[in-house]
Formats: structure tokens, C-alpha cells, sequence
């Protein structure tokens, strides 16, 4: 396992208080921010620990970026607090903060090699550090990002999986005390997405440095946080660990911002002590009390192709195979639903299907349901 | 023999750089077939499209559409419709007019270029937006203009261009299942490129992966996934890719024993080719769902790292053979630095020669 250089530049206080409880990392307190007309930020409370992947995830317009940029110190908050590191940083400048963003495009001089590249946030002034540090550093980047082979290449001859290698190489040459991440592989193959965010969270895990992880993308998300905060118009609708969020979403506007397909939401009334589709179909049974009329959250697995004769009937439009499951898209109680199968599963487009809902897997929410906005 | 519809005959694409963007593809494609171009950044999937289209004029080779050589036809002059990533509309004309800007183009009379614009908006579920202009829509929106556009028309062969690549995960799934049930009404004969190995597979009836302007597989979406033609393929299809382990094979007539490199992992294993294996040299490959734990398995290693996806867990296993990613439930966590024995479904194993790569 690769060693990491010495921080002789920024101490970074690792130990907590003694006998206090471990303080968050990086905290916020009722952050707002408006841009123009548009109110970004609508008092943002939230926390990251000291040695935490902490994931935003909303849709496009929601408030990330605006966010990010208000803890990296390049927007100024209209209200609230931001604490790093146990200080008040609301009012500090961007250097002073010792935070690293990388960004969705890869910010790299594209005429200089990767080496000057990665040198160049070390060379800045004020740094001072010795040159044997700065190439032990370096090389220590590169080995970890496996880019050594690249070093002396020019950056705009890298391919984009390489360019976002060395982005993120800059950002840890530094040593920072905090990651900011802005969807730094949005722009990347799909494959290379999949294997750099495996990377990201054990590089991240080596350094020990909390990571602020912006994306619109569920699946990195889920696959990467810690913990999720999900953001919509500028406010959060849910914190939590993935699979709080995605088990127990507390909205339908959360629950379909995680899951591929996304989940069902079903009207269903309550009728004789149970909870009953459009058609009537008894799906889970219904305490007393209440509205009579809810919103029923099942996720594509959760659902069973054969629910036995007193199912009702569903038909089936689409089937896409897409590895290990297969995709169904049904007709069933009035709407279109998705259902993931085992793979093994013979299912045509055409087939009549009597799918059954698990009931300890659904959720019931109380809101009327809300379409996801545009971007 | 028949012959197909679509054919490429030696395709070859070299720019004046000296840059070999496609390097002899041949390919034949059904009426009826919707076949997908995958592979990552590069590989030449959007240069050969763009020969079909007639955007590109091949350096070598021969293109043939419904029994015509179009090999050096202009774009006009072949019936394709092309689809591509970004929208494409124009901004000054109404989501009415754009629909309808082939059929104008090609002189067909007003009311009848509106009944059919009408028909498309119908099925297509985009009748609120006829009166809007693009810049008014959604991106979601803009994509779904640009495709009603495209089969509007009953062109020969669709050509699409990453259709999906700038939309979110909802409208992509929604998208995908429009172009599935649009392309399986019309019967029109559809080259599709992407990156994305889930799309391809979901979408294609075949798929052609590509590398570095060469074909690698052409095959049914569960071919290339079972049964990969070589160690490219294995690994860029599949989320994740194959598995492997390197070490050596012996055997031959369908039988083969294969031993880790480490000494540690044996197992009986199929050898579908000639099963002359050019050296001892061999990777074996398996996929994340054929992995299992099992307290006698061959396989012993400690988790690095757990992805949580919702559905499952990718659990990534280091041990002395390698990584190794096991698909398990989501509901049960293992815990970074857990110790697991592995085992692995010997009847879905693949085997590739040491040197070629290729599948065993």
C-alpha cells in the first residue's frame, strides 16, 4: 500500500477534543444564497464527519453546484454559517479554506505536460515547498491514480478517463483537508465511470480526507456516499445512509431521484382493511385511520411475477434483458409498471403476467404525487 | 447465401493525419434488425455511422442499402433518418414544423405532411408540444422532437447517434422503451451507437462491440455477455466485467483443468474452440453474479470495498488471485475488511488463451 508524503505545510488536527463528542467535519447552519432571481440555497442544514463521503444528489437546478461553490468559499452565504474543522469559515476567502474542487470538466492547462500540471498548485506562492517534496509527492499521486506512464505527455493528449485522473491528481497533490467533487465523472464513458468511482472511494479512504460528492446520477450516489442528501430547489428533502433513502424514502419526490427503473407509485384506497388498487386488488392491509386515499412506493424488485390466482392479470409491452435481471415493462392495474426479474425468467413481449407486490417492501406515502421537474 | 439489406463490405476509414479511425469492418444487417455499435471512446462506432449516413466517405470498402452500392452517394441521396446526441431541431420553427421538416422536404402536400405529423405526435404522447419552439422544452423533450422527426418519415435504415447520451437516468429508461416499441412498429432497419453496454444490451437484437476501428464480437446480446470472444469484451461488457484470473489450462475436447497462477483456485472447466490452447497461459473469467460464498471455496480473500446499488451489492473481494467482485444481496451487508471464501459457478466460467486473448 502506498505511503503518503508528509504534510509539513497544513497540520491536519486529527485528534478531537479529548472527552468531547467527534465534531462534524464541516457543518452548515441555515445557509442561503440567492443568484439573480433564483433563490439557489433556501436554508441548507447539513453535516459531513471527518472521515466521510458525503453524496448531494439532486436533479439539475437544484442547488448542488451553488452549494458546493458556497463551502469552496467562491460564493459568499446571504445567511447562515459554515464551519470547517471546528472554525467559523463563513467569511474566509477560497485559499484560506484548504479545500480542493474538481470539476465536471476536466480544468486542465491543455498545452502543459500532467507533470507541470500536478506541479503547479504546489509551485504556487506562498507555498514554499521543497522541490524533492514536491516530485516525492507527485510520484506518490501517480502511482495512486496509475498516470505515471503519462507524466511527461501532454494533457490534451489524454484521453478524457486520463484528463479526470490527473484533475484529481491535482486536487490531492495538495493534501487538503476537504474534497469537493462536482460531478467530476458526468462527462466520462460509462465504463470508465463504473470503475472511477470505485477508485474515488478508496483513494478517498486512504487519505482519511472527507469528500463533499456532487451528482445527478442515483447510481453513484448510492454506490458512493456515506451518506446521501438529497436536494431539490434549493432545499434538502432527506439525509440519510443510501439505503435509508432508498429503502425508506419520505417523499415520492425522493424516492424516484434513486433506483433504475424508478420505482412504482400506485394510487391505492382503503377498503375493507386493506389497501386496494385502482381495480380493487388487495396489494397490503391498511391500519384504520388516516387518509383513505395514499400513494403506494414499490420498487421494481420488490415485485413478484407470480402472485398465485388471485392476482390480477398485467400484460407484458417491453422486456429488456440487461445482464443479470431483466426489465419487464407491464400493463397492470391501469399502469404502466416496472418489475426486475432474475434473468432465468421466460417472460415475452405479450405474455400474461400475475405480478404480486411484496408488502413489507412497500411504501405508503401521503402526498399526491409530484412529477419530477424538467431540468 | 442471401443477401442483407445493409452491408459493409471492408470498411475502411483512414484521415489524412494518417489516423486509422475504422479498420475493416464488415458487417451485414437485416431489414427489420436493430443492431447496436458499442465500445468505449475511439473505437470508430460513430466514424462508421457517419459512413452509412454518408457524412464520411470511406478511404477502402463498400457500403450496400436495399440492393444499391451508396458508397459514395451524398447523405441526400440515401434514405437514412438519423438520430443524433445533441437535438439537433431548429430553433426557429415550431416542434410542428420540425417534425414535419422532411416530409416538406421531400414534396409532399401540406395536409398531408400535418395528418402525418398528427399520427406521430399521437403515438409519441407530443401533441402539447406541436404549437412550442425547442428552446421552450425540456431536454427530455427536445430528444423525443428529434426522434418523432426521424421516423416520421419511413426511411430505409434509422441511424442513431447516442440518442440518449445528454439525458437523466429516468428519461433515458423512458426513451430507450420509445425507440424499442417505435423501431418493433416500423420494422425499419436501425444502427444504433453507444457507450453504454446497458443500453446495448437492452436495445439490440444484435451487437457489433468494437476496438481501436476493429470489430471484437458480433453477436445476441446474451452471446456477448455468456460467452465473450475475448478478454476486451469480457471486461467492457457487464456492470461490472468479467472477473479474471490468470494461470494456466490443460486439456483439450471440451474438458479442460485450469489452475491459478497462486496454485490456489482448480477448477474443471469448459473448452468450447478447437480447444488447442496456443500456450499453458490463461485467464479465466466470470461474472459478479456467479460468485458466491461458500466456507470450502478455492478462493479466500478479505472485502476492500462494498457498493450499495439499491437491487444489490457489489462486493469487491481482494485475494491472492486478484480482485474479485461478487453481486450479492443488498440487504446484507459484509463489512470492509471481512474475511469470505468464494466459490464460483464452474458451468459459467469462460477461458481465454494466455496470448490472444481470445475465448477458449
Amino acid at each position: 500500500m502506498t505511503v503518503g508524503p508528509s504534510t509539513n505545510e497544513t497540520p491536519r488536527d486529527t485528534a478531537a477534543a479529548p472527552g468531547a463528542a467527534p465534531a462534524p467535519f464541516l457543518s452548515l447552519r441555515g445557509v442561503c444564497k440567492r443568484l439573480g432571481a433564483t433563490e439557489a440555497l433556501r436554508g441548507i442544514d447539513l453535516e459531513a464527519g471527518r472521515n466521510e463521503l458525503l453524496v448531494v444528489l439532486g436533479p439539475t437546478g437544484a442547488g448542488k453546484t451553488t452549494l458546493l461553490r458556497t463551502i469552496a468559499g467562491l460564493e459568499r452565504p446571504d445567511a447562515g454559517t459554515i464551519t470547517i474543522a471546528g472554525r467559523d469559515a463563513t467569511a474566509l476567502d477560497p485559499a484560506s479554506r484548504d479545500v480542493a474542487l474538481v470539476f465536471q470538466n476536466f480544468s486542465l492547462y491543455p498545452r502543459w505536460s500532467v507533470r507541470r500540471n500536478l506541479e503547479f498548485p504546489l509551485r504556487a506562492p506562498g507555498r514554499n515547498l521543497p522541490e524533492a517534496e514536491i516530485q516525492r509527492r507527485i510520484a506518490w499521486a501517480a502511482d495512486l491514480l496509475r498516470i505515471t506512464r503519462y507524466l511527461d505527455r501532454e494533457a490534451s493528449r489524454l484521453s478524457g478517463g486520463e484528463m479526470q485522473r490527473v484533475a484529481i491528481g491535482r486536487a490531492i497533490v495538495r493534501r487538503p483537508r476537504l474534497f469537493l467533487m462536482d460531478e467530476p465523472l458526468t462527462n466520462l464513458d460509462a465504463k470508465l465511470r463504473e470503475a472511477l468511482r470505485v477508485e474515488l472511494v478508496e483513494l478517498r479512504r486512504e487519505l482519511e480526507t472527507p469528500m463533499v460528492f456532487v451528482t445527478h446520477d442515483q447510481a453513484e450516489a448510492l454506490s458512493m456516499g456515506d451518506r446521501i442528501v438529497v436536494l431539490s430547489e434549493g432545499r434538502i428533502l432527506q439525509t440519510g445512509t443510501p439505503r435509508e433513502i432508498y429503502e425508506r424514502p419520505t417523499s415520492p419526490v425522493v424516492a424516484l431521484q434513486l433506483g433504475q427503473p424508478a420505482i412504482n407509485l400506485l394510487p391505492v384506497r382503503r377498503e375493507g382493511g386493506q389497501w386496494r388498487t385502482a381495480d380493487g386488488t388487495p396489494v397490503m392491509r391498511a391500519e384504520a385511520g388516516g387518509p383513505g386515499e395514499r400513494l403506494l412506493g414499490v420498487r421494481p424488485e420488490n415485485v413478484a411475477l407470480l402472485g398465485g390466482e388471485a392476482a390480477s392479470e398485467a400484460v407484458v409491452r417491453v422486456v429488456e434483458h440487461t445482464g443479470p435481471t431483466t426489465t419487464l415493462l407491464v400493463d397492470w392495474l391501469g399502469s404502466p409498471v416496472h418489475i426486475v426479474v432474475p434473468r432465468r425468467a421466460a417472460v415475452r413481449p405479450g405474455d400474461r403476467v400475475h405480478p404480486r407486490i411484496d408488502p413489507g417492501r412497500a411504501v405508503l406515502f401521503e402526498q399526491t404525487p409530484k412529477r419530477k421537474e424538467s431540468p | 447465401m442471401s443477401v442483407s439489406f445493409l452491408s459493409l463490405d471492408r470498411i475502411e476509414k483512414t484521415y489524412p493525419d494518417g489516423t486509422r479511425a475504422v479498420n475493416g469492418i464488415d458487417l451485414a444487417v437485416d431489414e427489420g434488425e436493430l443492431v447496436v455499435l458499442l465500445g468505449p471512446s475511439g473505437c470508430g462506432k460513430t466514424t462508421t455511422l457517419r459512413m452509412i449516413a454518408g457524412l464520411e466517405l470511406p478511404t477502402g470498402g463498400a457500403i450496400r442499402l436495399a440492393g444499391q452500392d451508396v458508397t459514395r452517394l451524398r447523405p441526400a441521396r440515401r434514405d437514412v433518418g438519423m438520430v443524433f446526441q445533441f437535438y439537433a431541431l431548429y430553433p426557429h420553427l415550431t416542434v410542428r414544423d420540425n417534425i414535419g421538416f422532411p416530409l416538406r422536404a421531400a414534396g409532399l402536400r401540406a395536409a398531408e405532411v400535418r395528418g402525418r405529423v398528427d399520427a406521430v405526435a399521437a403515438r409519441m404522447d407530443l401533441e402539447r408540444l406541436l404549437p412550442l419552439y425547442p428552446k421552450q422544452l425540456a431536454g427530455g423533450d427536445q430528444q423525443k422532437v428529434s426522434l418523432a422527426r426521424a421516423i416520421v418519415r419511413r426511411p430505409a435504415v434509422y441511424l442513431m447517434d447516442e440518442p440518449l447520451g445528454t439525458l437523466d437516468a429516468d428519461e433515458r429508461l423512458a426513451m430507450r422503451e420509445l425507440i424499442r416499441a417505435e423501431q418493433l412498429a416500423s420494422g425499419v432497419a436501425t444502427i444504433y451507437v453507444t457507450h453504454d453496454q446497458e443500453e446495448a444490451m437492452s436495445l439490440a437484437d444484435r451487437i457489433v462491440v468494437m476496438d481501436e476501428g476493429r470489430i471484437r464480437q458480433v453477436g445476441s446480446p446474451a452471446d456477448v455477455y455468456d460467452r465473450p470472444a475475448d478478454l476486451f469484451v469480457a471486461s467492457f461488457v457487464g456492470s461490472p466485467g468479467m472477473n479474471f484470473i490468470r494461470g494456466e489450462v490443460a486439456g483439450s475436447g471440451g474438458r479442460g483443468l485450469f489452475v491459478s497462477e497462486t496454485g490456489r483456485v482448480p477448477f474443471d472447466v469448459p473448452l468450447e474452440g478447437t480447444a488447442r490452447v496456443s500456450s499453458g497461459q490463461a485467464t479465466l473469467g466470470i461474472r459478479s453474479e456467479h460468485v458466491h460464498p461458500d466456507a470450502n471455496g478455492p478462493i479466500w480473500g478479505r472485502v476492500v470495498t462494498e457498493e450499495y446499488l439499491g437491487s444489490a451489492r457489489n462486493v469487491h473481494v481482494e485475494a491472492a488471485c486478484g480482485r474479485m467482485v461478487m453481486r450479492a444481496d443488498a440487504a446484507v451487508p459484509y463489512g470492509l475488511g471481512a474475511e469470505v471464501r468464494l466459490d464460483l459457478d464452474a458451468s459459467q466460467v469462460s477461458i481465454f488463451d494466455g496470448a490472444t486473448e481470445a475465448r477458449l
